[in-house]
């Protein structure tokens, strides 16, 4: 298929179709919105369901039901109404329910809640961030491939600016290979076989089980399920003129598509700046950035928020020091436009944080 | 004074059949063994009825259950049935999204009174206004049972729980929600009934409610709800053997057990 003009929304909805996404629930809020407008328009058409949901609550159950019957599914919000999700979002990773998550955030005070969760127990989700629409389609393909591999949910986190920036884009479907097939999901077929199948974040095994799992052994398993989808998903990253530079800035998301250009404008002034952008969120690509600022003096890390990746940041860094010269931005509405978020400013912040180093 | 010898059962020769088990009663769908419910529980009877309902129609291999958080939870491992566990209060959107992915399916939630309408009534009452083609089983007896006895939105004035130790007191802790007739209220919602398991007779009854309520989802008819009332002596500090007239003299004068709406009735 050929690119196509299309707003980031537009294009994250076409591209989960293209994936194969066949339900979508939602419930409306800026700028999720627009991709639930997409979903309702296009699904219909592909013999997919689109739930106009009650509440957010109700959004997440509805998908983790879809995921359950073995279809591939999403729903999402904003980081608010994720909020209301969490306790679902928490169980459904103990259920080891392959399911998408959009946040389309309001600025990035969500990186906490995306990369940690705000749920109860030990549990993560995977985490793409793109930076441009290009690659949103592609995260939004490959979201649904990580997600049935790993038996996990993946959150996708976009932002305002990628729901409503309009760039050319491809979203026709992308092969990222096999994925294990959905043995485990119910379609009433195994009840009365003596195999009935169990879909459950707490009693996974029937009694007559030859080998049942307690609750207790189950929490167990999943803790090194964790460790497991750590040490398994390839850490995506992009290292922009790291090799010598004395600063590493380092930002993902939308900022970070500003600040890839401030640094190239940095650098053809003569100055010795790199850009580090983690595209997998978690796992966090620790042992990429460890090695892309190994000449460095430090890292400066650049969020619209008050410092939360920071902390990933400075665990991966070891012994550079880390400063944070991000910082929350808003537009009067709350959720739309950062003013900080322009080149010139960017450069500005940027340039007097390198004069401190390197005085 | 001649004395009688009454041989009850002979031992001379061995038995002419193979003796009779409690077990020999129960459903396939049952998985044999005890349940882990309290002495004189109503919801075993309840369940039962569900998975024998969904045998006798023929529904086996269709058949997913979706369970809520509660006692009752502790049916899933002990059932030959596919189970969706669901969170406090949220079975029926998961069984919305189930359904709508896996039509040919038979879908039931089970709940109980704290997880149906006090966590989650807003759940339950969305599917039926969607129409959703699913049935939604409620186990109502009044009190959170799994927690030790406190009220629920169900419980019945004057009932005696653990936070409401004189008595549940209108002014003080609200009035009842009788989410049946709540429900029948809504379009979308095709069939609404309130059976109970404290006799034989309301057993059977119960058991003809779900059977109508699944009959008319494999229909395609729309949102069907069979509320059960049960007993539960435990979180109602009676004696065992009292339970069942408790149900009868305090719940099922609030609870009216009968059939509340049958929008298709002589369609059938």
């Amino acid at each position: 298929m050929a690119r196509e003009l299309l707003e980031g929304s537009d294009a994250i909805a076409r591209a989960m179709v293209s994936a194969g996404c066949r339900f979508f629930s939602g419930y409306p809020m800026t700028p999720f919105t627009e991709v639930l407008e997409t979903m309702a328009k296009v699904l219909p058409g592909v013999g997919g369901t689109c739930m106009n949901a009650e509440s957010e609550i109700e959004a997440v159950g509805m998908a983790w039901g879809a995921a359950a019957g073995g279809v591939r599914a999403a729903t999402g919000s904003v980081g608010q109404g994720l909020s209301l999700m969490q306790e679902s979002l928490s169980e459904l990773s103990y259920a080891r329910l392959p399911l998408v998550v959009l946040n389309m955030a309001r600025g990035q005070g969500d990186y906490f809640q995306s990369t940690r969760g705000g749920g109860h127990g030990d549990y993560r989700h995977i985490v793409l961030a793109p930076s441009d629409v290009p690659e949103a389609a592609r995260l939004a393909q490959l979201a649904f491939h990580l997600a049935d591999v790993w038996r996990n949910p993946v959150t996708f986190l976009g932002d305002y600016y990628l729901a409503h920036v309009q760039e050319a884009v491809d979203t026709s479907p992308i092969d990222f290979g096999p994925v294990p097939a959905k043995d485990w999901a119910l379609d009433g077929k195994s009840s009365g076989t003596a195999a009935a199948k169990v879909v459950s974040g707490i009693v996974v095994t029937k009694r007559d089980d030859p080998q049942p799992i307690s609750y207790g052994q189950h929490l167990m398993n999943m803790a090194k399920r964790v460790q497991e989808i750590k040490a398994g998903v390839e850490p995506l990253y992009e290292a922009v003129s790291c090799e010598d530079a004395e600063v590493v800035v380092v930002a993902y998301g939308t900022p970070a598509r500003f600040l890839r250009y401030v640094v190239k404008s940095l650098r053809d002034e003569g100055l010795r700046v790199g850009l580090f952008r983690p595209i997998t969120l978690w796992p966090f690509p620790s042992a990429a950035l460890a090695k892309a600022v190994r000449s460095a003096r430090s890292l400066a890390v650049y969020e619209l928020n008050s410092g939360q990746m920071v902390e990933d940041v400075a665990l991966a860094a070891r012994d550079k020091p880390v400063d944070f010269i991000g910082g929350v931005s808003f537009d009067e509405a709350g959720f739309g436009i950062a003013p900080a978020l322009t080149a010139g400013e960017l450069s500005r912040t940027v340039r007097s944080y390198m004069r401190g180093v390197t005085a | 004074m001649t004395t009688q010898t009454i041989n009850f059962v002979p031992t001379a020769q061995p038995p002419e059949r193979k003796a009779t088990m409690v077990d020999d009663f129960a459903s396939p769908l049952i998985i044999r063994g005890r349940h882990d419910m309290c002495a004189g529980c109503g919801e075993p009877a309840a369940m039962r009825s569900t998975v024998e309902m969904i045998h006798e129609l023929g529904y086996t291999n269709r058949a997913v259950s979706v369970f809520g958080i509660g006692c009752y939870t502790g049916f899933t491992p002990t059932m030959n049935i596919e189970v969706l566990q669901a969170l406090h209060g949220r079975a029926p959107s998961l069984a919305t999204g189930l359904k709508r992915v896996r039509p040919d399916s038979i879908v039931f939630t089970v709940q109980g009174d704290g997880d149906m309408v006090n966590e989650g009534l807003q759940e339950v009452i969305h599917a039926a206004a969607r129409a959703e083609n699913i049935t939604c089983v409620l186990l109502n007896n009044g009190v959170f049972g799994e927690t030790g006895g406190h009220m629920t939105a169900t419980t019945v004035l004057g009932q005696r729980t653990k936070n409401t130790l004189e008595g549940r007191d209108a002014k003080a802790h609200g009035y009842p929600i009788r989410v049946a007739n709540l429900l029948a209220e809504v379009d979308g919602c095709v069939y609404v009934a309130r059976g109970a398991t404290n006799t034989v007779g309301n057993v059977w009854h119960a058991r003809n409610m779900l059977r109508r309520a699944f009959e008319l989802q494999a229909a395609g008819a729309g949102f069907t709800f069979v509320e059960i009332l049960t007993m539960c002596p435990t979180g109602w500090f009676i004696e065992t053997g009292e339970a069942p007239e408790y149900l009868e003299d305090k719940l099922a004068p609030v609870h009216k057990i009968g059939v509340v709406k049958d929008s298709l009735a002589g369609n059938a």
